[in-house]
């Protein structure tokens, strides 16, 4: 067992928010299970992502960096990445594996952690004593403390925002950290899917992530008809209007002004949530706002865990009383 | 062409959530259930490649006796036929454990396109369709909005953060995990529910598929969740509380 090793996922050519987390999480589990961290990146050319990597304090906890770097891992495949990290960590035999939760990691870790006989502990937002890892169920409503079983390496991804990158105290400095470059025996006949080059969807004809104040609307909403009816709080607000994932999917809003982790991500002055019951794929997109207000008929729903002021009642009755009043106001 | 399309049950979005006096949870203390969203997305997807392409659809779902709903539900949208894992104890596998009794089940069928819901509405773990390809040892994409047939597979338009898309090549047969929004659902129509009642569903218990190791995942206990913040809550009838909330956004959160 060598311990708890981080897969770090880069964007823009740059090492990922979300990566810097899971290696705050490291940081976190390593002080419950008392091993040390190492960190692994991938792709077909990883020398100026090892050198950012050393150049960060918090990697004075890192004691093994590891380039996993073949020019079969240029772009992101499934197949290639599953792959050349199975070869790796199989001879590395770690005791934790720490990712960040991307979409990436979505795509491939369930599959690696598969092919070395374990399931995925996914979307972990905290980690205690045991250690005991907990994820969140039922969409936020409840949260579920998982235990690893078994000796093989416990596989661990972290939710966006749960483990602060910039506050966590970077451990005292081990030696140099030591980087190693390894090479998987890869064919071009191993990697099955062909990618295509990221693209954006339309023209985007409103700037979300400029809004001071913006009206969100979900599922509670119930039809496209009602939608007029946010439209009203938003312009009396003077304030955009959003929405959530599945009134998007809906068509009742175009999916440019979808809030959420396939969305914008938003951090205006106010956010109103009406009828939002807040899945965590949501509160990623919005929880950065600094005042949030959330009205819905559920006094359970997760949105009131991350909301300034609550309101629990019927939104057809809530609203037209606030566009009125804010009306009124107006007319002083 | 034949699909295969693994749905789940999952309780109703907005029941109450029921914890034990053990501190546990399990999908079978909820009394009402619904398909899993993100499922019938991928069900209907399916649907829409047999009525393109002509295919036979078959639904498959693994749990205890209430899943036979979920799959009478599909029959009734438009599957062909339908496999009922039973499996009593649903909720003690981890996603490694489901996923092995599903591709145990299904590797026979040699299908050409597996599709599944990118996650579930109660564990959301997103695992179950990536794992299903591994242990098929076929390919996969996850998070697919758009799937169009090529002579030789797929071609997938597969949903990336804040936005962004990306079309990726995938050889058939393949698996698929089906992000939601991509189609419009369908209803079951009275003439499908009525034919849905002749149609076959296939029960096979899961301890005669395969003889599963112990879960490496275990979930020991649940909780509700804390606050992060310390709400206020406004009451009163929709008009005070309406007035109420102006004046704290004014006054106090000074937002307006």
């Amino acid at each position: 067992m060598s311990g708890i090793w981080v897969v770090l996922e880069t964007r823009e050519g740059s090492v990922s928010r979300m990566s810097w987390e899971a290696v705050a999480a490291a940081l976190q589990l390593s002080a419950i299970v008392g091993l040390p961290i190492s960190a692994a990146v991938i792709g077909a050319q990883t020398e100026l992502l090892a050198a950012e990597l050393a150049a960060n304090p918090i990697t004075q906890a890192v004691n093994k960096l590891i380039r996993i770097e073949h020019p079969l891992l240029g772009e992101y495949t499934a197949d290639g990445f599953s792959l050349s990290m199975e070869l790796f960590f199989a001879t590395e035999k770690p005791s934790y594996i720490l990712f960040p939760h991307s979409y990436q990691v979505r795509d491939y870790a369930p599959a690696l952690a598969a092919r070395m006989g374990q399931a995925l502990i996914g979307d972990v937002i905290a980690i205690d004593d045991g250690p005991v890892f907990t994820r969140q169920l039922l969409q936020g409503r409840l949260n579920g403390h998982y235990r690893h079983s078994g000796d093989g390496p416990c596989f661990l991804s972290v939710q966006a925002g749960a483990f602060a990158a910039q506050t966590e105290q970077a451990q005292p400095a081990s030696s140099a950290t030591e980087v190693t470059l390894f090479t998987p025996t890869l064919t071009p006949e191993k990697i099955r899917t062909k990618p295509g080059t990221p693209f954006r969807a339309a023209a985007q004809s409103v700037d979300l992530s400029a809004a001071q104040r913006i009206v969100s609307v979900g599922r509670g909403i119930k039809d496209a008809e009602h939608i007029p009816l946010a439209q009203q709080l938003a312009t009396a607000l003077g304030a955009e209007l959003a929405g959530s994932r599945p009134v998007c999917d809906q068509g009742w809003l175009p999916a440019e002004r979808q809030v959420g982790s396939s969305g914008n991500t938003v951090a205006p002055k106010l956010y109103l949530a009406l009828g939002i019951s807040g899945a965590i794929q949501h509160l990623v997109g919005m929880k950065g706002s600094q005042c949030i207000v959330a009205i819905n008929q559920d006094a359970d729903a997760p949105i009131f865990e991350v909301a300034d002021y609550g309101i629990v009642g019927d939104l057809f009755e809530v609203v037209p009383a606030l566009i009125e009043a804010l009306n009124a106001a107006k007319q002083l | 062409m034949k699909i295969i399309v693994a749905i789940k049950q999952v309780p109703e979005r907005d029941a109450r959530v029921r914890i034990d006096a053990n501190g546990q949870w399990s999908p079978e203390f909820d009394q009402q259930y619904a398909l899993n969203e993100p499922d019938a997305y991928a069900l209907e997807e399916a649907l829409q490649l047999k009525e393109k392409h002509g295919a036979e659809v078959i639904a498959v779902s693994v749990g205890p006796e209430r899943v036979a709903a979920a799959l009478r539900d599909a029959l009734a949208k438009g599957a062909d036929r339908a496999l009922h894992l039973q499996c009593d104890a649903v909720g003690s596998l981890d996603a490694l454990g489901v996923a092995r009794l599903l591709a145990a089940a299904v590797k026979p069928e040699n299908a050409d396109l597996l599709l599944t819901g990118l996650q579930s509405e109660d564990l959301g773990q997103g695992q179950t369709g990536v794992i299903l390809a591994e242990l098929l040892g076929l390919p996969h994409a996850s998070l697919i909005v758009r799937v169009e047939k090529t002579e030789s597979g797929f071609t997938v338009k597969r949903e990336l953060e804040e936005g962004w898309f990306q079309c990726i090549e995938v050889p058939a047969p393949a698996v698929l995990t089906i992000q939601s929004g991509g189609n419009k659902l369908r209803y079951a129509t009275l003439m499908g529910i009525k034919r849905a009642k002749a149609k076959e569903v296939r029960r096979i218990a899961a301890t005669e598929l395969v003889k599963l190791p112990a879960p490496t995942a275990i979930l020991e206990r649940v909780t509700l969740p804390l606050k992060q913040k310390s709400t206020q809550m406004l009451t009163g009838s929709p008009k005070e509380s309406a007035t109420a909330l102006i004046e704290k956004l004014k006054q106090e959160a000074r937002v307006l």
